[in-house]
């Protein structure tokens, strides 16, 4: 058995600490090489140069606020007159939410390694929602809306694609760390998978479902704003029409109601949410 | 089983408790309704079953097919006689002669294999098809239009101008009033290492790694090595260099977008956070600020930043940065508000400055939530770089619409989704490995 003396470990602290301060440094070098170098090419790349676009910053929303304000009582009307336009973004969300968490539900009962029926095919639904997750939805949209038309039902089953892998996981997180109390007494009194589900997990995990759904709920409204951008209709697309044809009071007008509505559901959701589960249990879903 | 005499009397003496569980048991029946109420009312708003109608999903089977396989045209013209051999009969992509499975004698006459026992051989102005389950089919092209003598099977069509056969996906013939012309399809993607009209076209991958190794340079200037790269590199129907360029664009824009917003967001969270900033309109106002930059898709941003900085990578990262300030200037802030204090004390006790307190009594417990918030938005802003792109920021986003927008080249579009999708799940694995190695 060897000896450590003091000395010997204070030698060894220091050297770790050396270490340390070496990699922190590594570390910061790269960062910041990197941080130059990326920003010289894209200065490059870029059709106009940064400090001439920092004077020019303001000139865009200064022009569509004065025009706003040139239109006066009449921006109100342009309001109104894009209304359906929102509600139709609102209603691709909601569908795509519905049908996301749908499968979001499915695929993490098979993906929680404690509750699959089929313990083989856990690795197989992690996967799957790995790559629905991972999988850009402007390029499911732009596909579906290439074969389908230009509607807005491309858009849904692109948001409902990418909902379903992002829920998935988080629903399966939920899923690993329930009590599993009511699931034995279900077991003993000779339940079928389903019943125990049904009365074992479902009461439990319900909570955090409807708050992470409710949440998506919020992230799929602008993903389907977005959306509207490249063909899918709705409110994207008017901002769009807006924006590339300068009319700033349209501009203005759409802005101010894609933001009421992102709040406004922001702020029920959030208490809802609250209600549902308490403070605790606030985490931004990947 | 409960007799039912036993059930009413469980009923008439626990009256309140089973008449509240029956009330919850309609709970999710009317939820059910409701949801399906609503999808209805979806369905007919949206005008599904009219879409799905007009749905042009031939367009699907001719985008897939594109996407892994490619076509070799034959094409005989009546008037001149003459006969052209091309891929996706393409101008600039024409042999100098017949392929291997087509024969042309001295008479002009084409015999043409299309493989699995199908033939087709064109003599003079008559085609004859001939397939393993049906009679050979003869098709005369007189100038004024088609005949077909006798019955013909239903994966082919005849009208007066036209005759049309495509027994199976990979094998096709037309025969119109003056010409014929015969596809046959290949799987791979043509000319993908290099262009037809490179002089390595063609050329195996063995031949070419000796080429590269122990031949004599074919362009005296430079070695065999860069030669082929450069080939490889400028291939102008792939373009994999452009492809290569506009994936580092999208990822730069990624990057120093996200690293700027964890840079300007961090102090700002300090200023946002009740326990550093007493001022409570100070923190209000940074609160609202957030919000703000936050509530603006970096969709919308870019939009904006275009019209100041023009078309490029800097518009996409400024949008980047203004939304993900916003974000992370909020999680940073809650993260701060939240750290224990006892660790600031205890720092405090040993006589440390204000800048101590913060270096060694909150910077480390905050330094695991900035990482890792951090790095989950790089890769998160991964994707969205590739949907700013595409509406005019570059990158690779701008790629894909172009090639979408031809509608010709599936395979290219595949190619950029390929990419795309390997440096998104790049980027969620090397940031997780990130994550691990730094917490």
């Amino acid at each position: 058995m060897t000896t450590t003396t003091v000395d010997q470990l204070t030698s060894h602290i220091a050297h770790l600490e050396r270490r340390r301060r070496m990699y922190g440094g590594l570390f910061a070098t790269i960062f910041v090489v990197l941080f130059i170098s990326s920003f010289i090419v894209a200065e490059d790349m870029n059709s106009g140069s940064f400090i001439n676009g920092l004077g020019q910053f303001f000139d865009y929303p200064t022009a569509v606020v004065e025009e706003s304000f040139e239109a006066g009582s009449a921006w109100f009307g342009l309001l109104g007159k894009n209304l359906p336009s929102l509600i139709d973004t609102i209603n691709m969300a909601a569908v795509a939410t519905l049908f996301g968490t749908c499968f979001a539900v499915i695929l993490a009962f098979i993906a929680s390694k404690n509750l699959s029926p089929l313990p083989i095919l856990v690795p197989v639904a992690r996967r799957m929602m790995d790559i629905t997750r991972a999988f850009p939805e402007l390029i499911i949209a732009l596909f579906l809306i290439f074969v389908l038309g230009a509607s807005p039902v491309p858009a849904m089953i692109a948001i409902a694609f990418h909902t379903s892998g992002a829920l998935g996981k988080l629903f399966s997180e939920v899923n690993e760390n329930i009590d599993h109390g009511p699931l034995d007494g279900l077991t003993a009194s000779g339940a079928t998978w389903f019943q125990r589900m049904r009365f074992g997990v479902l009461p439990q995990v319900m909570p955090n479902y409807v708050s992470y759904a409710l949440l998506r709920f919020e992230i799929n409204i602008r993903a389907s704003a977005i959306l509207g951008f490249v063909g899918a209709g709705g409110i994207g697309q008017e901002l769009r029409k807006a924006i590339s044809w300068s009319q700033g009071a349209e501009t203005s007008a759409l802005f101010v109601l894609l933001f009421l509505t992102i709040m406004t559901i922001d702020q029920i959701s959030s208490y809802l949410r609250h209600r549902l589960v308490g403070h605790s249990f606030l985490r931004t879903a990947a | 089983m409960v007799a039912t005499a036993d059930a009413s009397r469980i009923d008439g003496t626990y009256a309140k408790v089973m008449s509240a569980s029956r009330r919850q048991a309609i709970w999710p029946i009317a939820i059910l309704v409701l949801i399906f109420g609503y999808l209805t009312y979806a369905y007919i708003e949206f005008d599904v079953g009219a879409l799905l109608g007009e749905s042009r999903l031939e367009r699907g089977v001719i985008l897939a097919t594109d996407s892994y396989a490619y076509k070799v045209h034959v094409e005989r013209d009546f008037v001149d006689g003459e006969t052209e051999f091309s891929i996706e009969g393409q101008r600039n992509t024409r042999f100098d002669g017949p392929p291997e499975w087509v024969t042309l004698d001295a008479n002009d006459d084409l015999d043409i294999d299309l493989g699995d026992g199908y033939r087709i051989t064109v003599s003079g102005r008559t085609t004859t098809f001939f397939s393993p389950d049906w009679p050979p089919i003869v098709a005369e092209s007189n100038g004024e239009g088609v005949t077909v003598e006798g019955p013909i099977p239903e994966w082919a069509r005849v009208s007066e101008k036209k005759f049309e056969a495509r027994p199976e996906l990979f094998k096709r013939v037309q025969v119109l009033r003056n010409s014929v012309e015969v596809h046959r399809y290949f799987v791979g993607w043509e000319n993908f290492w290099f262009e037809f009209s490179s002089p390595l076209h063609g050329i195996s991958g063995a031949q070419l790694w000796n080429m590269a190794l122990h031949e004599p340079r074919i362009d005296p200037e430079r070695p065999n090595v860069a030669y082929i790269a450069n080939e490889f590199w400028n291939n102008s129907e792939w373009q994999h260099g452009d492809v290569f360029i506009a994936l580092i664009e999208t990822v730069i824009m990624a990057f120093l977008g996200t690293a700027l917003a964890a840079m300007f967001g961090l102090p700002l969270a300090f200023l946002a956070a009740k326990n550093f900033n007493p001022f409570a309109i100070g923190r209000f106002a940074l609160r609202r600020l957030f919000d703000f930059l936050r509530g603006i898709d970096s969709l919308i941003w870019s939009l904006v930043f275009i019209r100041a900085f023009g078309l490029g990578p800097l518009s996409g990262i400024m949008a980047i940065f203004f939304t993900d300030t916003g974000t992370l200037g909020k999680l940073f802030s809650e993260a701060i508000e939240n750290i224990d204090n006892k660790q600031v004390e205890g720092v405090q006790s040993t006589g440390a400055r204000p800048v101590q307190r913060y270096r060694f009594g909150v910077i480390p417990q905050i330094l695991p939530v900035f990482i890792s918030q951090s790095l989950y938005y790089l890769e998160s802003n991964t994707r969205s770089a590739t949907v700013i792109g595409a509406l005019g920021a570059g990158g690779i986003g701008l790629k894909l619409v172009e090639t979408l927008r031809t509608g010709r080249d599936w395979e290219n579009t595949l190619y950029i989704i390929t990419l795309t999708v390997i440096v998104v799940f790049a980027m969620d694995i090397f940031s997780g490995w990130l994550r691990r190695r730094l917490i």
